[in-house]
């Protein structure tokens, strides 16, 4: 590749690098612009007069006595009980990670194996669901929990999301099971196992790494719901999306805009680590089911 | 293709591939396939309305007749059938949402086709429709492009270096969406940063980008397209990691430009890609509503998602014309789906 990128013209290395330059500043300002401007008061965070009171916390200094106040994180966690959505939001994604990857390893390595027609229309209708917009299936289940009483409890959404995310994961899993070569298994059914003692003993120690991928992103997907967990969930079940949600419309009226700021960064920081420690695998993720599929 | 051999071994058995598929099968079955016969069913059922009786009281000038609402029989009536009353597909002309009689009227009224346009624009149903399609159909573009510079971008710069701009860039896919679009509306917010920037650049004080229809809209294609393009471009940059060494080095051998290698070399290998990242962001595109709530913008700006949304959320949750929507959005859904799987069948013939 050296000799490829010596051969390039200055102007279009100049090009290339104040492109880029300027899209991660794009990609990522916000996050930074928010993060420091949620330990300041409003009327910095907002500031009509001067931008760079943002920066130095002009008014922050003038009605806390510091450049930096907690006021925004105290209000939302303490004053708003975010920390119960927080905790909310920790079952449903545990859950919902948890009995998805569950059952999606086993369809998705049947699905591997199997060179029936059936199960190459079953991924095609999986395709068809996971282009379903959650809100359609949404409105679809109001009226029969409402009847049943299953209307706001946590595992209701929980089994709710694992439905919705199963398309997905099936995709995926069935592409990673796919790579790992059949002759595992066949030979331990020569030995005389059975198909699923075959999966039990050989299998699984092998899956990891394609499990873990997958439970990324069904992690994410779960920490990232509104639709469903804003629908489905009572008030006092709201995980913290639609926590924030609710903030907007009840906090704009009273001016403290800065607790929605604080909760926003709150919801951030776990992805900003969850990205850094699994970058590798969130890429090979997103490349599985293009490159293969 | 299974052969009688592969049969014996290799292959799974329906029996097993039963047991191994039951639960995920269930579960898609129950909520997702079943919602969808469930928004069917409701789209043809209306509230019932009140049940009215008239009541005579006499007295001793005589008797008076009055109406009044019977709030048991009204309360027996929902309990008994919940669905409501049925209305086969008067729910999907309304108003609200095909309004074929407000369209065939102005059709008939506008004197000249903007006019019947404009008029459109004014039923509910359309101008989720319009908004709807209009993200979808540019953002998608917008985001391969993007993605794609970005991926060639990435590619040519010193290996140490890509780590942390792979880190930097995913950030905007990897957040929420709600989450995502309120921190960049706090920022174009007029007392923003990027406000304030605006109204100094533009010299007008007073700008707003939540006043105004178009900038609304920009503004929210904008967020689509900061929100997706980080997908295109992993995608993008772990094809770049496979393109044929050989084959771009004969090119080079041969005298091709650096475009040239891209046009004639990369482009092409890049291709099915192509189609896999516009597939999911059609779906994706198609679905756009949070960003409307963060944005506040439903004034200017309403989606078919955010229409359904906005139905069921409201203190009446209106369940019918949420299901109405949905069914129609499900439709949609199906049309923008029909070339992915027109082309699926044909290969699937050909194998």
């Amino acid at each position: 590749m050296n000799n490829v990128s010596d051969r390039r013209s200055p102007v279009l290395k100049l090009f290339l690098w104040s492109f880029l330059i300027l899209w991660l500043i794009l990609a990522a300002f916000p996050f930074f612009w928010t993060f420091w401007g949620s330990f300041k008061v409003e009327g910095d965070f907002f500031s009509k007069a001067d931008w760079t009171w943002a920066l130095f916390g002009h008014l922050t200094q003038a009605e806390t006595g510091g450049a930096f106040t907690g006021d925004g994180y105290h209000g939302a966690w303490v004053q708003e009980e975010f920390w119960r959505a927080a905790i909310n939001t920790f079952v449903v994604v545990f859950f919902t990670v948890a009995i998805s990857l569950t059952i999606g390893t086993l369809a998705g390595y049947a699905l591997s194996r199997s060179t029936y027609n059936y199960a190459f229309w079953l991924l095609i209708l999986a395709l068809i669901f996971r282009a379903m917009p959650p809100i359609t299936l949404v409105s679809g289940y109001l009226l029969p929990f409402y009847q049943w009483n299953l209307w706001g409890h946590l595992p209701t959404a929980i089994v709710v999301l694992v439905a919705i995310n199963q398309p997905f994961t099936l995709w995926m899993l069935t592409s990673f099971f796919r790579n790992i070569p059949k002759d595992l298994d066949e030979s331990a059914m020569v030995d005389g196992c059975t198909h699923f003692q075959a999966f039990r003993h050989v299998i699984i120690p092998v899956m990891w790494p394609g499990v873990i991928t997958t439970g990324l992103f069904s992690l994410l997907l779960a920490y990232n719901d509104f639709v469903v967990t804003a629908m489905i969930l009572s008030q006092d079940n709201q995980t913290m999306v639609p926590k924030i949600a609710s903030f907007l419309g009840t906090t704009q009226t009273k001016g403290n805009v800065m607790f929605a700021v604080a909760s926003v960064v709150s919801v951030t920081a776990p992805l900003f680590v969850l990205v850094m420690f699994f970058q590798r695998q969130i890429v090979s993720g997103l490349t599985a089911g293009a490159v293969k599929g | 293709m299974p052969g009688p051999l592969a049969d014996q071994t290799g292959c799974m058995k329906h029996k097993t591939f039963f047991w191994f598929i039951l639960p995920t099968s269930l579960a898609m079955l129950l909520f997702i396939a079943l919602p969808i016969v469930s928004v069917v069913m409701q789209s043809m059922y209306a509230p019932h309305e009140q049940v009215i009786v008239e009541v005579e009281s006499c007295d001793i000038f005589g008797c008076k007749k009055s109406t009044m609402v019977d709030q048991d029989a009204t309360r027996e009536i929902r309990e008994a059938e919940p669905l409501g009353r049925f209305v086969g597909t008067e729910i999907y002309t309304n108003r609200n949402h095909l309004a074929t009689t407000e369209i065939g009227l102005a059709w008939q009224q506008a004197t000249g086709f903007s006019e019947f346009v404009s008029a459109l624009m004014n039923l509910p149903f359309y101008r989720a429709l319009a908004f709807t399609l209009t993200f979808t159909f540019v953002v998608t573009p917008l985001v391969l492009i993007l993605g794609f510079m970005i991926a060639v971008a990435v590619n040519s710069i010193p290996a140490p270096l890509r780590g942390p701009t792979i880190f930097l860039s995913l950030l905007p896919m990897i957040i929420n969406t709600l989450v995502g679009s309120l921190i960049l509306f706090w920022m174009v917010d007029a007392r923003g940063i990027v406000g304030t920037l605006l109204q100094t650049l533009v010299g007008d004080p007073n700008l707003s980008m939540k006043a105004s229809t178009p900038l609304t809209w920009v503004m929210l294609i904008v967020y689509g397209v900061w929100h997706a393009a980080p997908f295109a471009f992993v995608v993008y940059y772990a094809g770049l990691q496979t393109v044929p060494k050989d084959t771009l080095e004969s090119a080079m051998m041969d005298g091709a430009s650096r475009w040239e290698q891209i046009r004639y070399v990369i482009i092409p290998h890049l291709l099915p890609l192509t189609t896999f990242i516009a597939l999911m962001q059609l779906m994706d595109n198609f679905r756009v509503f949070e960003p409307i709530l963060s944005f506040n913008a439903s004034a200017h700006a309403t989606s078919l998602s955010y229409f359904i949304y906005d139905d069921l959320g409201g203190e009446t949750r209106l369940l019918s014309s949420a299901a109405a929507t949905s069914v129609l959005t499900i439709i949609g859904v199906a049309i923008l789906l029909t070339p992915v799987l027109i082309r699926t069948w044909r290969d699937f013939g050909r194998k």
